[in-house]
């Protein structure tokens, strides 16, 4: 294999591929990433058994091949080439070494046979559509933040994407929760994702995902079955397991008779919660809501640190009430909305909470209380 | 060379075999014996030595302290010990030494309670203890003589004096100038005994004793010692710093300074718990998932007891079996808030068990907390998914109100009968 590719272009294909390997390996290969270079395309690919993504780039092939090298070293070579440099990488397939060479720099690294590269199986995908980066990147980014840690719930350890039923018809539907909050995020449902599976997309993915979805004008692929997801671009394609589990009930728990409504300014509720949540060390710091006729008293109070209260000009007309919640959540959820007031709909203090932006059905987040 | 009698506290100038004041033999001398200030004190047999404190017909039978047959020896008295038995030693083997052995299950909440009276003598010493367990501590008198009027081996005589006469147990003392060399002297002269090792003796007298005396090596570390040739600290003398860093890495650096008597540690007043943890070793092997339940529960109970006592809760479940092949299996979840509620431990640690899909039989089972912090913000938060949890933890805190006042069987769940 000889081929010849820009500095920046190749950063970019090994930085996103490099992304995917697990740091702490057992299986060296895994550390890997499967180089191939055929056509005028060079492919970067790199899994940890549960995804796999593969990178294409435009590159002067002089010899087609193949060979795997550490993910990692080669990332961080590339990364500290200067900008603009033309780099070669040369394998002659008997050495057992790849050659890195840009301008007077040249690096030689030990590679594995790419008969070794464990390659994901395909498999035959039940729905295939496709939606623009912007939709995906709203769906995900919204509910990410409520994903379960809870290594015991592994079915809470991904957001739930299926197609669901709202007033407007069927929707496409992403839903994350550990317990102590949710998200329920709607977007219309794209052609051709009409029968698709309901799949629990793990963490990990979500965050690799991410980096598709920078660009506005990205149409994704997104392709589903039982067990897989795939999300692709002309120049990257992710494939990742979806978690073997079921996702709970969720629309059980969401609350619907809640009736005492509370209409804030968004920003200047994350910031009142942040600061009177200085005065607490703890790291699940409670913050008390004291709801009155269009005012809301802010409060926290830590018996060995101290005391904080603010006060806030809100929209509320319902019988007083005192609410507690935990600090980090309220901060999360209230930082969802961007364009309109956070509405939030209580029923008593020891229920859940409704929080939505205006009158926006299409992303609603639950929240439970804490005692205080 | 200044000398002290441990009986009636005078001290003097050595070489006399008996003190001058009262005639005891009991005599140390030592020329650093008033200028040292680093002890490290060990109650002799502790379990045991409570046993026979409180039942004085145990006085002169070999005392065993441990869990069943399947067990190991917690403790033994010295009469066991010589007839060969060992602490950790399993419990069958122990019997075979010494048959007629008395064997006892132990009773913690004593050996707590007595450990606190000790405790509360030497808190009159000095505010710098660092406790290693119920039994041991270190101590730093150091700058205390003024206080006291009299110098730290003194006061450490006095201690000892009035375990026994109060307590009615005896320890054994070290004295030297840092907590390694304060430890490897408390060992030298038991039961009842109190050795000093001064700054000007410290380099012969550990030149021939093997490394195994440093507290923390176990058999893997002794295995790459021997492999390194480094049987004894006069071997270890001979391995340059930069060498040993090499070889062993971080405790390469340790091992340099302690090869040469040299411990910068800090005598530590209550270093934080980092885990709170129970485990069990079963009579006969076990692979009934309702036997092992029961003991989930009940080692969840434990654990939440301590946590509930210490006033922390922990974000980190952990369940640690053991099969009968002695291997060991660990796993742990996180969870999103701390807990220091039983029902809680044991669901995460049952989901654990269940999400391991191990088969038994096994010999042991554990449960541990960790990544721990004040409980303020434990438990107070309900969970969407499983709306009983609340009433659950709510049940809990009765039960625990209700056996606060009324003991301990009050009130127990049908799981923990399995």
């Amino acid at each position: 294999m000889k081929i010849s590719i820009e500095r920046g272009t190749l950063l970019k294909a090994v930085g996103q591929a490099q992304s995917v390997v697990e740091r702490r390996n057992t299986i060296p290969i895994l550390a890997n990433v499967l180089i191939e270079a055929d056509g005028d395309t060079v492919s970067f690919r790199a899994t940890d058994l549960d995804i796999e993504v593969v990178d294409k780039a435009p590159a002067q092939v002089d010899r087609a091949g193949a060979t795997t090298v550490n993910a990692v070293t080669l990332n961080e070579i590339v990364r500290k080439l200067p900008d603009g440099a033309l780099v070669q990488l040369t394998d002659d397939g008997a050495s057992g070494r790849l050659t890195i060479e840009a301008g007077r720099s040249n690096f030689s690294l030990a590679t594995l046979p790419k008969e070794d590269f464990p390659v994901m199986a395909s498999s035959e995908y039940h729905s295939n559509f496709s939606a623009d980066a912007p939709v995906l990147r709203r769906l995900f980014d919204k509910s990410k933040f409520a994903i379960s840690t809870e290594e015991t719930r592994y079915y809470l350890n991904g957001v739930y994407m299926h197609v669901a039923e709202a007033d407007g018809g069927k929707v496409l539907r992403c839903v994350a929760t550990d317990g102590h909050r949710l998200a329920r995020i709607d977007a219309d449902l794209p052609a051709g994702a009409e029968d698709m599976p309901g799949v629990i997309v793990p963490r990990k993915t979500v965050g690799e995902l991410r980096k598709l979805l920078d660009d506005d004008e990205a149409s994704i692929a997104v392709s589903v079955s039982e067990t897989k997801v795939r999300f692709a671009t002309p120049a990257i394609t992710l494939t990742s397991k979806v978690i073997d589990g079921t996702f709970p009930d969720y629309s059980r728990v969401i609350p619907v008779g809640n009736t005492r409504k509370l209409e804030v300014d968004a920003g200047e509720f994350a910031q009142a919660v942040d600061r009177v949540a200085t005065v607490s060390s703890e790291r699940s710091r409670a913050v008390k809501l004291q709801l009155d006729e269009d005012r809301l008293v802010l409060s926290v109070n830590a018996p060995d640190s101290g005391a904080a209260e603010e006060e806030l000009a809100v929209a509320y007309g319902d019988d007083k009430l005192e609410i507690g919640f935990n600090a980090k959540y309220l901060l999360e959820i209230a930082s969802q909305v961007d364009r309109e007031n956070a509405v939030f709909l209580f029923n008593s203090a020891g229920d859940p909470t409704l929080m939505r932006e205006g009158n926006d059905q299409s992303a609603v987040y639950v929240v439970m209380p804490m005692r205080v | 060379m200044p000398a002290l009698c441990r009986t009636c506290l005078a001290t003097f100038d050595a070489p006399l075999k008996r003190c001058p004041a009262c005639r005891s033999p009991r005599i140390v001398s030592h020329p650093e014996l008033f200028s040292l200030s680093i002890a490290h004190m060990d109650c002799d047999a502790f379990y045991a030595s409570v046993e026979k404190r409180d039942n004085p017909a145990l006085r002169d039978k070999p005392v065993i302290i441990g869990g069943g047959r399947r067990g190991v020896v917690s403790t033994a008295c010295y009469i066991a010990r010589i007839k060969g038995v060992r602490s950790a030693m399993p419990m069958f083997k122990a019997l075979e030494l010494c048959p007629e052995a008395e064997v006892l299950r132990g009773r913690m909440d004593v050996y707590a309670e007595v450990s606190k009276q000790v405790r509360q003598l030497m808190d009159e010493l000095t505010p710098a203890i660092e406790p290693l367990s119920l039994d041991e501590a270190f101590l730093d008198l150091t700058g205390t003589e003024r206080l006291h009027g009299a110098p730290p081996a003194v006061m450490l005589a006095r201690l000892t004096k009035r375990m026994q006469d109060e307590i009615g147990i005896t320890g054994s003392i070290g004295l030297s100038h840092n907590k390694f060399l304060a430890k490897v002297a408390s060992d030298l002269d038991k039961p009842h005994g109190f050795s000093v090792i001064g700054q000007a003796e410290t380099m012969d007298f550990l030149a021939d004793k093997p490394v195994r005396l440093i507290w923390g090596i176990g058999p893997a570390f002794q295995e790459s010692l021997d492999k390194a040739g480094i049987r004894s600290f006069a071997d270890l003398r001979r391995w340059t710093r930069e060498a040993l860093g090499q070889r062993f890495g971080q405790s390469g650096e340790r091992l340099y300074h302690l090869a040469r008597g040299e411990d910068y540690r800090r005598v530590q007043r209550n270093t934080p718990v980092k885990s709170i943890s129970n485990e069990t070793t079963f009579h006969e092997d076990t692979a009934s998932t309702d036997i092992l339940d029961g003991h989930i529960w009940r080692l969840s109970e434990k654990v939440a007891d301590r946590a509930k006592a210490k006033g922390i809760a922990g974000r980190v479940v952990t369940l640690k079996l053991k099969k009968h092949t002695h291997k060991i299996l660990t796993r742990q979840s996180q969870l999103t808030d701390p807990t220091q509620i039983a029902d809680r431990i044991y669901r995460t640690a049952r989901d654990l068990f269940d999400l391991a899909g191990a088969q038994g039989p096994f010999r042991l089972l554990g449960i541990g907390l960790s990544h721990l912090e004040p409980a303020d913000g434990a438990d107070r938060s309900a969970d969407l998914l499983d709306p009983q949890a609340q009433q659950r933890a709510d049940a809990e805190r009765a039960t625990d109100a209700i056996r606060a006042r009324f003991g301990r069987d009050a009130i127990v769940k049908g799981r923990a009968l399995q």
